[in-house]
């Protein structure tokens, strides 16, 4: 059912479910890196989706699964990065992966009953669950037993503005000896949601799933939409898009910058790189009306356009921040003691990197090169010149320093697009193609890919939607790369990866 | 015994008590300062103080009657300490107790009391905190010792007050083993009244705290005497640095003149290490855990150069 435009960028296998062993098998050996699994209830069949990527060129198989006994082999002893997205498939279709290695629920907490699958299409979203959902208490981890080793519970409500998650330490005195992560606590049922909306309450919604990212998965639900729907965007338009998602990662930067200075105790970097944030996201405000440009990308286009004005306010906004930042990294890289905390804390090897299929910073700093700015060169960005920083040693001193030089490139992108600002429409209006149709947006947004799949029904309402944060992949990264390193440690560790909670929870 | 000089102790360690949280405004101001921010009044640990004691206290069905007497006895032992410690007069009747050894004793008593506390609510973030705790003491108490032994060995007494007026009487000021157990000292008291570089006092994440996570049950009233005890720990450890090895203008008796030029003196030099505390957090970054033995052993190895060079004679 995908469309010939989405096709360009994706090669389609349609497999039958007893093939499913061997793909996976003959698509690790080629290489290949997990990107999605996804599937559908298409009333007699559960149609299930896995998306594989091999130096930027992407696959999608399908399979049918019968409704009646819907089980079928398990990608995870392949491909150990689809552990949680596996798990999370059972939990939402009740799909059996036959050879996974873990039985335990993922995204299902205690809402719903044993028989009850909420992404079912004969599973009713009113009433369910009551008000109170019974505690998760019965949740098994993984024990470290012998003498002198202890567990250490941790949230899932942190002290601290931050989303909640569950973090089970095994130590043995401030040694790590294992942690395991327990998330699902921000679930709203985004793709439950999403079911019978129109095109722009799903873009609503999806610049939802992750606060943080709101323009990126607005942007890839309007890639899909429109790839779905044979809609081309205005040049403007894009390079709005762009512009924003640049800002967008910028911001985040800045403040994960700072707040990984204010984790070592060092508060001079942090207050200024919060007072530089700030300043950022006000003039957000002031040119999209959001601070976190929430709700200005629509289909087809962007919801404000630039005027004169704002292109010199941008302008000199970034060469402001330029000469500032540059300053701070001069102080940043001189400073001994901030490094000896940063440095060859919470190494994530290049292979360990591999095997997760981890995405963005992450991965760019542990040398996985990925970036689809450049390796997709998505519109605008074919007309761009994008440069991917990568570094090697995977620390969390790698990490910030891909994401100063990720900041310095998004400055440069920022000029390039306002210094060749299309003039024209900056949106084209949604015509419901009123067939059954699907799309796939892949963007690349702070964190890393999004992947983004929408299927519309025949009345233009929105039938499935799923959003592939690049979290599912650096949330298990972070579980390897804490070992051999201290507790006081941990908190580094993990701003220094950000995952976010709510786009994995869904 | 005199009169007067009973009452001075007492106002002595009343005055410890009352202008602690201001030494800690203080500090605060100037790091809002460096930091281009907009500083809270100086005078905001008192607001702080006076919230925390009109607050609710909540204590965990798991504790005993042990974690709600620790805070009155930690106040009362840092009394105690503020009472013997010379503040701008040496021969208060308070000094006649000021043992180094037994100061040194009173406050690891202090740090026992909290750990047991910490322990005691079962939690694993208060076991965690008051395990760090120990293990920085059990190698700061040592390098304190050190420290303190040198001038001692320097006055041939151990009672604090002797030892300042001998070092004010024979005008030791830059005697080698003074300015090595001086920055000894400064080490030391970093560590055990919790400053960047080994514990942060503003932390926010309970897997990185230490003295705070020991803490972290407390509540209210409880909090807030913890929370005044430290702050006057604080100031003492400023007062032992400044009294002992920057003992200008402190007064011997209790001659008015001096003793107006001493408590002068003594908030000049309070104010001049607050901003130097200042200072020094904004520009360090906290330590790694396993890292603060290596600070402590330097501390520990100016001590015990500073006790050498008394063994061997040079002054």
């Amino acid at each position: 059912m995908l469309t010939k435009e989405t096709k360009k960028d994706i090669e389609v296998r349609k497999l039958n479910s007893s093939e499913w062993q061997k793909i996976a098998i003959d698509t690790a050996r080629q290489g290949y890196r997990f990107a999605a699994i996804w599937a559908q209830d298409l009333d007699e069949n559960f149609e299930l989706n896995i998306v594989l990527e091999l130096q930027a060129s992407y696959l999608l198989l399908q399979t049918l699964i019968d409704v009646g006994n819907p089980s079928i082999a398990s990608f995870t002893p392949y491909f150990p990065a689809a552990n949680r997205l596996e798990r999370h498939t059972k939990d939402m279709f009740g799909i059996d992966f036959i050879g996974h290695p873990d039985r335990r629920r993922w995204t299902r907490h205690q809402a719903w009953s044993r028989e009850q699958f909420p992404l079912r299409k004969s599973f009713s979203v009113a009433k369910i669950p009551g008000k109170v959902t019974p505690p998760d208490s019965a949740y098994s981890f993984l024990p470290v037993l012998g003498s002198g080793t202890c567990e250490i519970p941790v949230g899932p409500v942190h002290a601290g503005i931050i989303e909640p998650g569950h973090f089970r330490f095994q130590i043995a005195g401030e040694d790590v000896i294992d942690l395991e992560e327990h998330l699902g606590y921000t679930h709203k049922g985004v793709e439950k949601i999403a079911e019978g909306r129109t095109v722009n309450q799903l873009i609503k919604l999806a610049g939802r799933v992750s606060g943080d990212s709101t323009v990126s998965y607005a942007w890839a639900a309007c890639a899909a939409l429109e790839n779905a729907a044979y809609l081309t965007v205005p040049e403007r338009a894009l390079h709005l898009r762009a512009l924003m998602s640049e800002r967008e990662r910028v911001a985040n930067h800045l403040g994960d910058f700072a707040a990984i200075c204010n984790d070592v105790a060092y508060s001079f970097p942090y207050y200024q790189l919060m007072r530089l944030k700030e300043l950022w996201l006000r003039l957000n405000g002031t040119i999209f009306n959001h601070r976190l440009m929430m709700d200005c990308i629509i289909p087809g286009g962007v919801k404000y356009d630039l005027g004169a004005w704002h292109i010199q306010e941008l302008q000199k906004q970034v060469t402001d921040f330029r000469s500032e930042l540059n300053e701070l990294l001069f102080i940043f890289e001189a400073h001994s003691g901030l490094h000896d905390r940063i440095k060859a804390t919470g190494v994530l090897t290049e292979k360990q990197a591999k095997v997760f299929g981890v995405l963005g910073y992450v991965g760019r700093a542990s040398g996985a090169k990925l970036d689809l700015r450049r390796d997709l060169a998505y519109p605008p960005y074919d007309k761009l010149e994008v440069r991917v920083p990568v570094y090697e040693h995977g620390d969390v001193l790698a990490r910030l320093r891909v994401r100063f030089q990720e900041i310095l490139v998004a400055f440069d992108l920022i000029e390039q697009l306002l210094n060749t600002m299309p003039t024209g429409e900056i949106y084209n209006s949604w015509v419901s193609p009123n067939i059954i149709t699907e799309g796939i947006g892949l963007i690349e947004g702070w964190r890393g890919e999004i992947i983004t799949f929408v299927r519309l029904g025949s009345d233009g309402l929105v039938e499935r939607y799923f959003p592939r944060d690049p979290s599912w992949f650096s949330w298990p990264a972070l579980e390897q790369l804490i070992h051999g390193n201290i507790v006081p440690d941990f908190p580094v560790c993990n701003k220094s990866i950000n995952g976010s909670y709510s786009g994995v929870d869904l | 015994m005199d009169h007067s000089k009973i009452w001075l102790t007492i106002i002595q360690a009343l005055l410890f008590a009352i202008s602690a949280p201001l030494f800690v405004g203080i500090t605060r101001w100037v790091k809002c300062q460096l930091q281009n921010r907009t500083a809270p009044s100086v005078w905001q640990p008192y607001w702080s103080l006076n919230k925390l004691f009109h607050k609710e206290v909540l204590t965990a069905t798991t504790t005993s009657i042990l974690f709600r007497i620790v805070p009155f006895l930690v106040f009362s032992i840092t009394l105690v300490i503020a009472a013997t410690i010379p503040l701008f007069i040496i021969n208060a009747t308070g000094s006649t107790f000021a043992d180094v050894i037994v100061i040194i004793g009173l406050f690891a008593l202090i740090r026992f009391l909290l750990a047991l506390a910490g322990m005691d609510t079962g939690t694993a973030f208060g076991g965690m905190g008051a395990s760090r705790e120990m293990f920085v003491s059990s190698i700061a108490e040592p390098a304190m010792a050190m420290a303190l032994f040198a001038v001692a060995m320097m006055a041939g007494s151990t009672n604090l007050a002797n030892i300042i007026s001998h070092l004010t009487t024979y005008n030791l000021y830059f005697s080698p083993s003074l300015i090595l157990a001086a920055f000894g000292m400064v080490l030391v008291a970093l560590a055990e009244t919790g400053r960047i570089p080994v514990d942060n006092p503003t932390a926010h994440l309970e897997l990185t705290m230490i003295h705070e996570a020991m803490i972290l049950e407390y509540s209210g009233r409880y909090l807030a005497l913890i929370e005044w005890s430290s702050a006057i720990k604080l100031m003492l450890y400023a007062a032992l640095i400044n009294n002992i090895f920057f003992p200008w203008g402190i007064a011997h008796d209790l001659i008015w003149d001096d003793v107006g030029i001493g408590i002068c003196a003594f908030f000049c030099k309070m104010v001049v290490l607050a901003v130097a505390l200042g200072f020094a957090e904004v520009s360090l970054a906290k330590l790694r855990l396993f890292r603060v033995p290596n600070l402590l052993g330097v501390a520990f190895i100016f001590g015990l150069l500073a006790v050498l060079i008394q063994i061997i004679g040079i002054n």
